[in-house]
């Protein structure tokens, strides 16, 4: 399965990528995660906290464990502070 | 009845021209860009286009059923914001005062919370560190 997944704010920073196709076998948001983590050192800063980490699956927010068949975009970034 | 995402300034007084017209109340709130006790020079608001019109729009809809709204609006900027302006404001209207006042208070709630905005401070050194969430912002949805 093909994704595109989208880095903002310090999430963006760390990884120094503001998206990137991801080829995946990845059946949750969670095991996504780990499989991008296991990619490089800048990967892995930037999911080493989970807590300060949120997700987003075809622009809708949800959870670590939301399925990801027939999903398009994830997205990742800290929680919102808003204006 | 409108979301709506920006990098240009915006006037809030131009923005409640025939706003709620036929309502009995109508509140607005607009939040302003601080210095920070003379610290900051601007905040700099990242967002996720494709989403946060539509999380914003998702917003409105659930204050307008919950709170029975006639009408409502939501405005945000991105990009580069200077001390002293408007960043952001929410308008609602009702028939009567407290499902105003209460719509708005939701609405603020959910924007600090749940619309897919960041802020990063800017110095006159450049730009610093990005705005950790406050835990109070998100308790606050729990009011609700």
């Amino acid at each position: 399965m093909r994704l595109d997944v989208l880095y903002f704010a310090w999430l963006r920073e760390r990884i120094g990528l503001p998206r990137e196709a991801v080829e995946t076998e990845a059946t949750t948001v969670r095991e996504l995660v780990a499989e991008l983590a296991a990619r490089d050192d800048w990967h892995a800063a930037a999911f080493a906290d989970m807590t300060a980490v949120r997700a987003a699956v075809d622009q809708v927010l949800t959870d670590l464990d939301a399925p990801l068949a027939g999903a398009r975009e994830v997205a990742f970034f800290p929680p919102m502070t808003g204006g | 009845m409108s979301a709506r995402v920006q990098s240009q300034p915006f006037d809030p007084a131009a923005e409640l021209a025939g706003f709620g017209a036929g309502a009995g109340a109508v509140v607005t709130f607009t939040g302003l860009v601080r210095s920070e006790d003379g610290r900051l020079i601007a905040l700099e608001i990242e967002h996720y286009p494709a989403m946060t019109e539509r999380a914003l729009a998702d917003f409105g809809a659930a204050a307008a059923e919950r709170f029975g709204l006639t009408d409502w609006r939501i405005v945000h900027r991105y990009g580069r914001i200077a001390v002293g302006e408007p960043i952001m404001m929410v308008a609602t209207a009702a028939r009567h005062r407290r499902a105003a006042f209460d719509a708005a208070d939701y609405l603020m709630d959910w924007l600090k919370s749940r619309a897919p905005f960041w802020k990063r401070e800017i110095t006159a050194d450049g730009p610093g560190d990005w705005v950790a969430a406050k835990a109070d912002d998100e308790d606050a949805l729990g009011r609700w």
